[in-house]
C-alpha cells in the first residue's frame, strides 16, 4: 500500500514550525540587522575592556569629567572621578546584557511553563498556582531582595535570582490567559480527542500559539530588569564599585547634565540602540512564528 | 448488546450546571443529553439527526468521554469507558477518532499539515523512522485525496473541504475502528458536501470502519447510513434503519423532518402533504412535562403532558418513545 502510494511521488521533506520560522527571520530584514548590531555590542562588551587604551578603574586626577579626547585615548571621556567611560561603558554592557537576558530567560521559562499548566489543567491546579503568583506579588519586592541577601551575603547571583524571580509573575498570568482562550479552541479538543498526551499538547499546542505574546512581553522585560539593575545599584544592593553597569551609569549621567553630556549620552545611546534591536528581533520573531503573516 | 456490537451506550445522560441569572438566583441545570442509548456494530454507519442545539455534539463528546456523562454508560468493546483512569482511556483513543464541524478550527494554524496528520502516529507509534513516517503521512494523505507534496502547506492556506480533508487524514492515520463526525460537511459550500461524504463512505467500506454521522439535515445521512437516530431537546425519539425511517416513520417528529426534506422533482415537491412544525424548539432548561415534543405535535393528547413516553421497540430493530406510535 505505502509503496503504491509513493510511486512516481518522492515524498518531501517534512518541516515544522520552527524550521519555516527560521528561515523566515533569516529574510526579515530588520531583524537581521538588529541582530547583527546586538551580536556587535555584546561582542564588544565582552572583548571590549580588554582592548580599551584604559583600564575601568584606573583613576586620572588631571582628567576628571574631561569630554571625548582621541588623542588620550578617552574616546568617550572621563566621569566625574576620571575614569576612562570607554572602558566602563563597554564593561557595564556585559553585566547589563547578562542580566537582562538571563533574567528575561529566567522569566519567560518559568512563566511560560506555570501559566501554561495552570490556564491548561484549570480548577484546582490553576487555583493553587495562580495564588502562589499572587502571594508573591503581593510580596514587597525589595523585602525579597533585602532577605536574600541577609541570607546569602552580596553576590551577583543573587542579583539573577532576584530579578528572575519577580520578572516571572507577569509572564505567567499572560500566558496562562492565553491559554486559558486556546483551551477552548477546538484543535486542542481535536489532539485530546486523538489521545495526545497533556505534556504533549502543552508543548506542541500551547506553548507555540502563546509565543507572540510571550515574545513581546520578553522584549519589554529586558529594559526593565536593566533598569531595575541600577535601582538596586543605588541603594547598594546592585553591582558595586569599580563595576557598574549602564543603569548606573545612566543614572550618574543623568546627574551631571550641565557640563558632562556624554556621561549620559554614550550609556543611554548603548542602551537605547540595544532596546531597538531587540525590539526588532522580537518583532521578526513573532512574525516569523506566524504561519499567517506573510 | 448484540455479538458484533463494537460500542454499546445505555441511558446517557449529560447535563452542565449554569451559573445563576441573577446575583442571587439557583444555579440551573441544562440536561443537553437525556438517556439515549444505541448500539454501534463494527463496520455500520449510525445517523444522528436532530435540530441545532438538541444534543448532538454533546452526545458525541460524552461518548467518546471528552465531556463527563452524568448517568449512563458507554461500553467500548466490552470496557465501561467510564470507569477507566485517563491513561486507559487516552491509549484507547488510537481506535476512536473524531472529525469535526469547523474544519480550520480543528486543525492547528502554526503546524505544517504533515505535523498535524502525524500527530496521531507520533502518539501512538512513536517509534518509527522518519522515512516510514514520511510514508505513512503520505499514504494517509493519498488515501483522502491530498497531494501528499503539500506536506509543508499550513491550515489557513487551504479550502474549507481541504481541510476537512486534512482532518479525515488524521483521524484515518491509524486505522481507527470508530470515526465519529461531527456535522463533518454543515460548514462546507453544497457542492463539496457530497464529495466529503462520499470520501467518508468509501473510506467505511474499504476499512470496515464503523461511523457516527451527525447532522442537522436529513437528507445528508440517508444514504450513508444504514441505521437513523433522531434526537429532540437531548432525547431519543426514533431509532431505525435508513430505508424503514424514510419509508414508514413512526414518530411525529421524525414525520415532519422527512416532511421537509426538498424532493428534487418539483410536482411531487408541490403535491406533497405539508406538514409544518410549528412554534420554536423548547429551552432545554425547561423542558416541556411529559413529551418533550408536544408542544409542537400535531397529535398531542392529555397523556403526553403528563407521562413521558417510554422507548419502546416499533417493529425490528426499531424504536420509538412516543404514547401514539401505532397510529
Ligand atoms: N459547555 C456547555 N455549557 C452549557 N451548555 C452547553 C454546553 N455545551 C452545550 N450546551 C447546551 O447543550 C445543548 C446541546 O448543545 P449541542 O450538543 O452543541 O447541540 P447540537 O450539536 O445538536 O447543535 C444546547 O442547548 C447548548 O446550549
Ligand atoms: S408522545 Fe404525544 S406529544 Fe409526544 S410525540 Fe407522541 S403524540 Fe406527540
Ligand atoms: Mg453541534
Amino acid at each position: 500500500m505505502v509503496d503504491a502510494v509513493l510511486d512516481g511521488i518522492q515524498p518531501l521533506a517534512g518541516r515544522g514550525l520552527w524550521a519555516d520560522a527560521w528561515r523566515r527571520l533569516r529574510a526579515n530584514r530588520a531583524a537581521v540587522i538588529g541582530a547583527i548590531v546586538l551580536g556587535v555590542i555584546a561582542l564588544a562588551a565582552v572583548a571590549g575592556p580588554m582592548l580599551a587604551p584604559h583600564p575601568i578603574d584606573a583613576i586620572y586626577w588631571d582628567r576628571v569629567t574631561m569630554a571625548p579626547d582621541f588623542a588620550l585615548g578617552h574616546y568617550f571621556g572621563t566621569d566625574t572621578n576620571g575614569r576612562d567611560l570607554f572602558a566602563r561603558t563597554l564593561y557595564a554592557g556585559r553585566i547589563s546584557l547578562a542580566l537582562g537576558l538571563a533574567a528575561t530567560l529566567v522569566s519567560v521559562a518559568i512563566g511560560v511553563v506555570w501559566g501554561a499548566v495552570a490556564g491548561y489543567f484549570g480548577g484546582r491546579v490553576d487555583a493553587v498556582m495562580m495564588r502562589a503568583v499572587d502571594v508573591l506579588y503581593a510580596l514587597p519586592f525589595m523585602f525579597f531582595v533585602i532577605l536574600l541577601m541577609v541570607y546569602f551575603g552580596r553576590n551577583p547571583l543573587l542579583l539573577f535570582v532576584a530579578l528572575g524571580a519577580v520578572s516571572w509573575l507577569d509572564m505567567a498570568r499572560i500566558v496562562r490567559g492565553q491559554t486559558l482562550s486556546l483551551r477552548r479552541k477546538e484543535f486542542i479538543e481535536a489532539a485530546t480527542a486523538g489521545g495526545i498526551r497533556d505534556a504533549v499538547i502543552i508543548r506542541r499546542h500551547i506553548v507555540p500559539n502563546c509565543l507572540g505574546p510571550v515574545i513581546i512581553y520578553a522584549t519589554l522585560t529586558v529594559p526593565n530588569v536593566i533598569l531595575l539593575e541600577s535601582f538596586l545599584s543605588f541603594l547598594g544592593l546592585g553591582v558595586q564599585e569599580p563595576m557598574t553597569s549602564w543603569g548606573v551609569l545612566i543614572s550618574e549621567g543623568a546627574r551631571q547634565l550641565e557640563g558632562g553630556q556624554w556621561l549620559l549620552v554614550f550609556p543611554a545611546g548603548f542602551l537605547a540602540t540595544t532596546l531597538f534591536c531587540l525590539n526588532f528581533i522580537g518583532d521578526g520573531l513573532r512574525d516569523a512564528l506566524d504561519p499567517k503573516d506573510r | 448488546m448484540s455479538a458484533a456490537s463494537i460500542l454499546s451506550v445505555r441511558d446517557l445522560q449529560v447535563s452542565f450546571d449554569l451559573r445563576p441569572a441573577t446575583l442571587f438566583g439557583k444555579r440551573r441545570r441544562l440536561v443537553a443529553v437525556d438517556g439515549v442509548g444505541f448500539d454501534l456494530a463494527a463496520g455500520e454507519t449510525l445517523g444522528i439527526v436532530g435540530e441545532s442545539g438538541c444534543g448532538k455534539s454533546t452526545l458525541a463528546r460524552a461518548v467518546l468521554q471528552l465531556l463527563p456523562s452524568s448517568a449512563g454508560t458507554v461500553v467500548w468493546l466490552g470496557d465501561d469507558l467510564g470507569s477507566l483512569s485517563p491513561e486507559e482511556m487516552r491509549r484507547r483513543r488510537r481506535h476512536m477518532q473524531l472529525i469535526f464541524q469547523d474544519p480550520l478550527a480543528a486543525l492547528d494554524p502554526r503546524m505544517t499539515v504533515g505535523e498535524i496528520i502525524a500527530e496521531p502516529l507520533d502518539a501512538f507509534e512513536p517509534d518509527l523512522g522518519p522515512a516510514v513516517r514520511g510514508a505513512r503521512i503520505a499514504e494517509s494523505m493519498d488515501l483522502v485525496g491530498l497531494n501528499p507534496l503539500m506536506i509543508n502547506r499550513y491550515p489557513h492556506e487551504f479550502s474549507g473541504g481541504q481541510c476537512q480533508r486534512i482532518g479525515i487524514a488524521r483521524a484515518m492515520i491509524l486505522k481507527p475502528k470508530l470515526i465519529v463526525c461531527d456535522e463533518p460537511v454543515s460548514a462546507l459550500d453544497a457542492s463539496i458536501q457530497a464529495q466529503i461524504v462520499n470520501l467518508l463512505g468509501r473510506l467505511q467500506r474499504e476499512f470496515g470502519l464503523a461511523l457516527i454521522f451527525i447532522s442537522h439535515n436529513l437528507s445528508v445521512v440517508r444514504h450513508i447510513s444504514q441505521r437513523i437516530l433522531v434526537l429532540y431537546l437531548g432525547r431519543l425519539v426514533e431509532l431505525a434503519p435508513a430505508e424503514d425511517l424514510f419509508v414508514a416513520p413512526r414518530h411525529p417528529y421524525t414525520r415532519a423532518l422527512i416532511a421537509a426534506v426538498p424532493v428534487p422533482d418539483p410536482l411531487i415537491e408541490r403535491a406533497k402533504p405539508r406538514l409544518v412544525l410549528g412554534g420554536d424548539v423548547p429551552s432545554p432548561l425547561d423542558p416541556p412535562s411529559g413529551c418533550a415534543f408536544r408542544t409542537r405535535c400535531p397529535k398531542a393528547i392529555t397523556l403526553c403532558a403528563e407521562r413521558r413516553p417510554e422507548t419502546t421497540e416499533a417493529g425490528p430493530g426499531r424504536l420509538v418513545a412516543c404514547h401514539r406510535w401505532r397510529e
